[in-house]
């Protein structure tokens, strides 16, 4: 299936982009899945996915936690704990 | 639209009259304004820069406001959120509840402040003398969360 996935804060500097498509094996069909099969890419996701701590995700614009299931064509976001307010 | 994200200022004086409405319901407004200080983990700071989502930042905040409205017997809530390169003494951010009665007021603004520093998609940078480095989240601002999620709070 194909995602886009958006980057945030400081994991968009260490990957140096803000937004990405993927077509992901068919195997990648959740959150956690898609953030090791991006570990597993190496440089630079390896090293920013394992620097930042506690990286979030979100699906559709919701929260979503590592078991979160992907659709087809979903917009899937990783960013650093938020900062705001 | 209880939710607006925009980089300009906010007039919470005229922000409040419109969230009351001239409805004789409100016996209660409570506000919160967040402001932009000087210092922040030991630094001096000169400049702070918000970035967000855009379509979630709302979305998330929504969801918080709808939260509240579904715990505390509410009239109106409004958040107001700024974006983009502020300085010391600036306004951040503006949340205002309004409620026949105080005590669901008051619970209500601290309510969707705790969830909005740990759950609205924003990020801020800040510029000190060493350099620029991004503001790390608080581990008190999820202990605040987690107090709204005891029984009795």
């Amino acid at each position: 299936m194909k995602v886009t996935v958006l980057y945030f804060a400081r994991l968009r500097e260490a990957l140096g982009r803000d937004r990405e498509t993927l077509e992901l094996p068919p195997e990648v069909a959740t959150v956690g899945a898609l953030r090791d099969w991006l570990i597993a890419r190496g440089a630079p996701y390896a090293e920013a996915f394992t620097e930042i701590k506690r990286i979030r995700a979100a699906v559709a614009q919701t929260m979503a936690g590592d078991d979160a299931r992907l659709a087809d064509g979903a917009e899937v976001a990783f960013f650093p704990p938020v900062t705001g307010g | 639209m209880p939710v607006r994200i925009q980089h300009e200022d906010f007039d919470a004086g005229a922000e409040i009259a419109s969230l009351r409405a001239r409805d004789p319901r409100v016996g209660a407004v409570a506000v919160f304004v967040g402001v932009a200080r000087d210092r922040n983990d030991g630094a001096e700071v000169s400049t702070l820069t918000l970035e967000h989502y855009p379509g979630m930042t709302e979305r998330a905040i929504e969801e918080i406001v709808a939260q509240a409205k579904a715990r505390w017997s509410l009239l109106d809530v409004l958040v107001v959120h700024r974006v983009g390169t502020l300085r010391p003494l600036d306004q951040i951010v503006l949340v205002a509840v309004t409620s026949s009665h105080r005590g669901d007021a008051f619970a209500a603004c601290e309510f969707v402040m705790d969830y909005l520093k740990t759950e609205a998609p924003f990020w801020k940078r800040e510029v000190t003398p060493e350099g620029s480095r991004w503001v790390d989240a608080r581990e008190s601002d999820e202990a605040a969360k987690r107090r709204w999620q005891r029984p009795g709070a």
